[in-house]
């Protein structure tokens, strides 16, 4: 492949052409044992806004961040949480872990080279009896390359200490979302979650979407590596326009489809490890970092009408020139701007919350901190604190937090099962448009009792959290107990009569877990 | 036991669990309605086949189902051949009319949007209320209706002042959360707006699994046990047939942009589950098969001409099915338009004449004798068309 030096392309796209390569060697695996962490004896006399905003801002109140936020007073932190420095502060043993894990260690490059030689070593046995372990081999490499990434997404959302930002990589990959069973997206999914997303939950929108629109990941899901002049496919462009950036409704046309599908022809993968089998183009420059290629031969170079400006046809730059215009659209603005309003404040939140949010947006260029600056100083949100139901995810992690705190789970398994029983399955929603993050989505009467069958296998302790996969034998892990925390201490004043009678009622300290995590109070944040 | 009497009785007094049928049989006056919703917007050019039309084939060069392979439906549509030992043998039996030409007037072309326009079931335009879905509304109006949404999540069609239980059919395990611990947990709720909800959550998990366990124990000695779709359209069925009379489930994976295949291939394998899983539900409802009602609907159809990529985009008009053991089947119903190029919408996709809410509405007027009232509530300003299948 014929890499080309793109002076003129974004600054993004260099950052693809010089994706992390990592050439130190592999560390062992790490073994994680069980082991207690003692909590610090102060109690704590959080305020109850204190609490209620670090319940918002991240995954969960629990002790430790608590602490923190008290040790640091409330505005420090939010600060810190909104330019969050680039130690996420993981306890020693998580940070190992993920550093060890292959997709940690590898390139994309690399793992789809094993990935792929894998997968033809297994074609090769067709017809004989290997074939079936070959198949079963391949499958499992690609599960495990996923179960990494879901392992390390919910390690740093369970101990991370910039939670905000962990919040924020899980709410813009569910807006940008890509399912991990289509096609062998589960080799890209890491790679994903890592490069394009979340180096920019916090900073420019437009950064943001440029990382999507060149990562693998999106190209294969949303069908625009098929994407060709002469063989139009409009399915990206579409998405882009409805789901990513104005939102359908807010005034562009299937023209404006159409043209953004012939501005994206070309852009595309190349998973194959050779060279690809073009000719030179005249038109210009192949485009390759990673798995990402951009093709000229494959490209409509004709000049373009998009949303009313005219676009040169030049390649690669149009793509460059239509992030840029979708990006400053007014529309994109607000668009962004409530569904940042819906996951972090309230369902169908104010007209007037989301324009003054949009407006922060128009005038910061996009800056995603700024956004959310503007909605976190306003009325509104201080008014929803506490009243926000809960979806699946932050129900899963915050029962998590709040019984074991800092201490570190040793296996993420069960966390991905309750997950796919409430509904919400990590990288797992099928089509484009993501999860709802409505009350009504996710609160209907199977939903409530799967939740309380969860805060039950919780609260009784040995779930399986604790305890290796590959271990046989009993877990070692006692029952937690909530109630006995400091985090319990400092929400308990905000519990209802009718929650606290029910809580005494409770037969042991199981039970106390299953009726605290199943509380109304604990559905919400 | 009906379930009025089970949510008190409930509380006060351990389930008696029991095999066979344990609840009355919702009255043999009101049928039995389930809507199945297909998400991602299926190819319906390449289900129900206008096997006429030269431009049809022209259209779709590498897609078409070739002419001696759809099955013979009358002079112009053939059945695609992965439903022949499915919904072919329900056709042949006058049990299953398909309504072509049928859709919304969404042009957004958008899945979600258009999903969402269907199942909220208002005039488009309008500024919308998403507190209140059609199904919900069906069930307000019907006494003695006791609905159920056969999905993990409430979809939005169930919305609305009273809660519909949902349940997910791959978890009908034995509840977990009981005695003592289910009366605390509904104390922690009184008064609340979740009360009702977490109240019906307890009921329901604990009926579908006596339901289903005393059938799956009667059923055991059968060898296969089936998978997917079909083992969701059995549950299902035992659910619709002892216990739940208005009922929901969607199925997704059409949005077949690429490589979709024709005679065999991705789409084929779609609609081959989707029809034996119908095919069950039809055999495994039994007698009761002839009091119940299945109308069969997605977002939109597929741009008429392939794509590209051997796939098809967003379109339009789409084809409606409605099957039942005493549906006036065997027929292509609705209005109808020669499949020609001149006929397409915006030159590219099937149009829409039959709307869905003149469909579905048709269906409730005939099987429940709604009034044009009652109707207007449920889908206001739509006449409901007579498309003579009740």
């Amino acid at each position: 492949m014929r890499i080309v030096g793109p002076a003129s392309l974004l600054s993004v796209l260099l950052l693809v052409a010089c994706a992390p390569t990592t050439t130190a060697p592999p560390s062992p695996p790490i073994q994680p044992q069980f082991h207690a962490v003692a909590e610090s004896s102060a109690a704590l006399d959080t305020s109850p806004t204190d609490i209620a905003v670090l319940n918002r801002l991240s995954w969960g109140a629990e002790t430790s961040d608590a602490q923190l936020l008290r040790r640091e007073g409330l505005q420090n932190w939010v600060n810190r949480q909104l330019n969050p420095s680039a130690d996420d502060g993981l306890p020693a043993d998580v940070a190992a872990q993920i550093t060890a894990m292959e997709i940690g260690q590898k390139t994309l490059v690399q793992v789809n080279d094993e990935v792929r030689d894998m997968r033809d070593a297994a074609q090769a046995k067709k017809g004989t009896p290997d074939f079936d372990a070959g198949q079963k081999a391949y499958q499992q490499k690609l599960n495990n390359l996923a179960r990494e990434a879901a392992t390390r997404s919910l390690l740093r959302d369970l101990y991370s200490r910039n939670q905000l930002k962990e919040q924020l990589t899980w709410f813009w990959m569910n807006h940008f979302n890509v399912s991990q069973n289509k096609n062998d997206i589960r080799v890209l999914i890491g790679d994903y979650e890592e490069h394009a997303i979340r180096p920019h939950v916090l900073g420019k929108f437009r950064d943001l979407l440029a990382a999507t629109v060149v990562h693998p990941a999106m190209l294969e899901y949303l069908d625009n590596f098929q994407n060709a002049n002469g063989h139009i496919n409009e399915n990206y462009a579409r998405e882009i326009m409805e789901l990513h950036t104005m939102g359908v409704g807010s005034g562009y046309t299937q023209n404006d489809v159409q043209q953004l599908a012939h501005i994206l022809t070309g852009m595309g993968v190349n998973m194959s490890g050779q060279p690809p089998k073009m000719q030179k183009s005249q038109r210009g420059p192949y485009f390759g970092a990673g798995l990402t290629l951009f093709n000229p031969n494959r490209h409509d170079f004709s000049d373009k009408l998009f949303l009313g400006i005219t676009i040169q046809g030049a390649g690669l730059r149009e793509i460059d020139q239509a992030v840029a215009i979708l990006a400053a659209e007014p529309a994109t603005a607000y668009f962004v701007s409530r569904e940042l309003a819906e996951y972090f404040c309230c369902d169908a939140p104010p007209a007037s919350l989301v324009s003054s949010m949009a407006a922060t947006y128009l005038q910061s260029d996009g800056k995603i901190a700024s956004v959310l600056r503007t909605l976190f100083a306003s009325s509104e949100f201080k008014a929803s604190l506490g009243q926000k139901f809960k979806d699946p995810t932050h129900y899963a992690v915050s029962a998590l937090r709040a019984a074991y705190g800092q201490q570190v789970i040793l296996n993420v398994q069960p966390l991905l099962n309750w997950l796919n029983r409430m509904g919400e399955p990590l990288y797992g929603h099928e089509t484009p448009d993501g999860y709802s993050m409505e009350e009504a989505a996710w609160s209907g009467p199977g939903q409530m009792e799967t939740r309380f069958e969860i805060a039950r296998m919780i609260g009784l302790g040995h779930s399986g959290l604790y305890k290796l996969p590959q271990d046989a034998g009993p877990e070692p892990a006692p029952p937690p107990l909530i109630l006995q925390t400091h985090y319990y201490e400092a929400i308990a004043p905000n519990l209802s009569p009718a929650t606290v009678s029910a809580l005494n009622k409770g037969q042991n300290p199981a039970d106390k877990n299953l009726l605290f995590l199943a509380s109304p109070e604990f559905m919400r944040r | 036991m009906r379930r009025r009497h089970f949510l008190t009785a409930a509380l006060s007094m351990p389930f008696l669990g029991t095999a066979g049928r344990l609840y009355a049989l919702p009255a043999p006056s009101a049928p039995r309605l389930l809507i199945v919703f297909m998400r991602g917007a299926y190819d319906a050019a390449n289900i129900v086949v206008p096997v006429s039309s030269d431009f049809y084939y022209a259209a779709r060069p590498t897609l078409a189902i070739p002419k001696g392979q759809a099955l013979h439906l009358n002079n112009d549509w053939g059945l695609h051949p992965a439903l022949k030992d499915s919904l072919y043998p329900l056709w042949t039996k006058a049990q299953i009319a398909f309504v072509p030409f049928a859709g919304t007037d969404d042009l957004t072309r958008s899945h979600f949007e258009t999903q969402d326009t269907i199942e909220l079931g208002q005039p488009v335009g309008g500024s919308r209320d998403y507190r209140s879905g059609f199904i919900s509304r069906i069930a307000a109006s019907l006494a003695g209706s006791d609905p159920i949404a056969f999905t993990s999540n409430l979809p939005l069609s169930f919305r609305g002042a009273k809660p519909i239980p949902n349940i997910a059919l791959n978890f009908t395990g034995k509840p977990a959360v009981t005695g003592n611990d289910v009366e605390l947990i509904q104390a922690m709720y009184q008064g609340l707006e979740l009360a009702p909800a977490v109240a019906q959550g307890f009921a329901v998990q604990e009926e579908v699994y006596q339901v289903i366990s005393a059938e799956m124990q009667a059923a055991n000695r059968n060898a296969v046990s089936p998978k997917g779709f079909e083992l969701s359209a059995q549950r299902i069925a035992i659910l619709m047939r002892d216990k739940f009379n208005l009922g929901f489930v969607d199925v997704g994976g059409w949005d077949t942009h690429v490589n979709e295949g024709s005679a065999d291939g991705y789409l084929a394998n779609r609609i081959g589950e989707l029809g034996r899983g119908l095919a069950l539900l039809a055999s495994t409802l039994g007698d009761d098969w002839d009091n119940t009602v299945v109308i069969v609907v997605s977002e939109f159809g597929r741009t008429f001409r392939e794509n590209g990529d051997r796939g098809t985009d967003h379109g339009h008009g789409s084809v409606y099915w409605v099957l039942g053991g005493k549906v006036k089947g065997g027929k292509i119903a609705g209005r109808q338009v020669g499949v020609t190029e001149a006929a397409l919408f915006q030159n590219r996709d099937w149009p829409v004449l039959n709307d869905y809410r003149g469909l579905i509405g048709c269906v409730l007027q005939k099987a429940y004798g709604l009034n044009s009232g009652k109707l207007g509530t449920i889908f206001p300003s739509v006449q409901p068309d007579d498309l003579a299948l009740i």
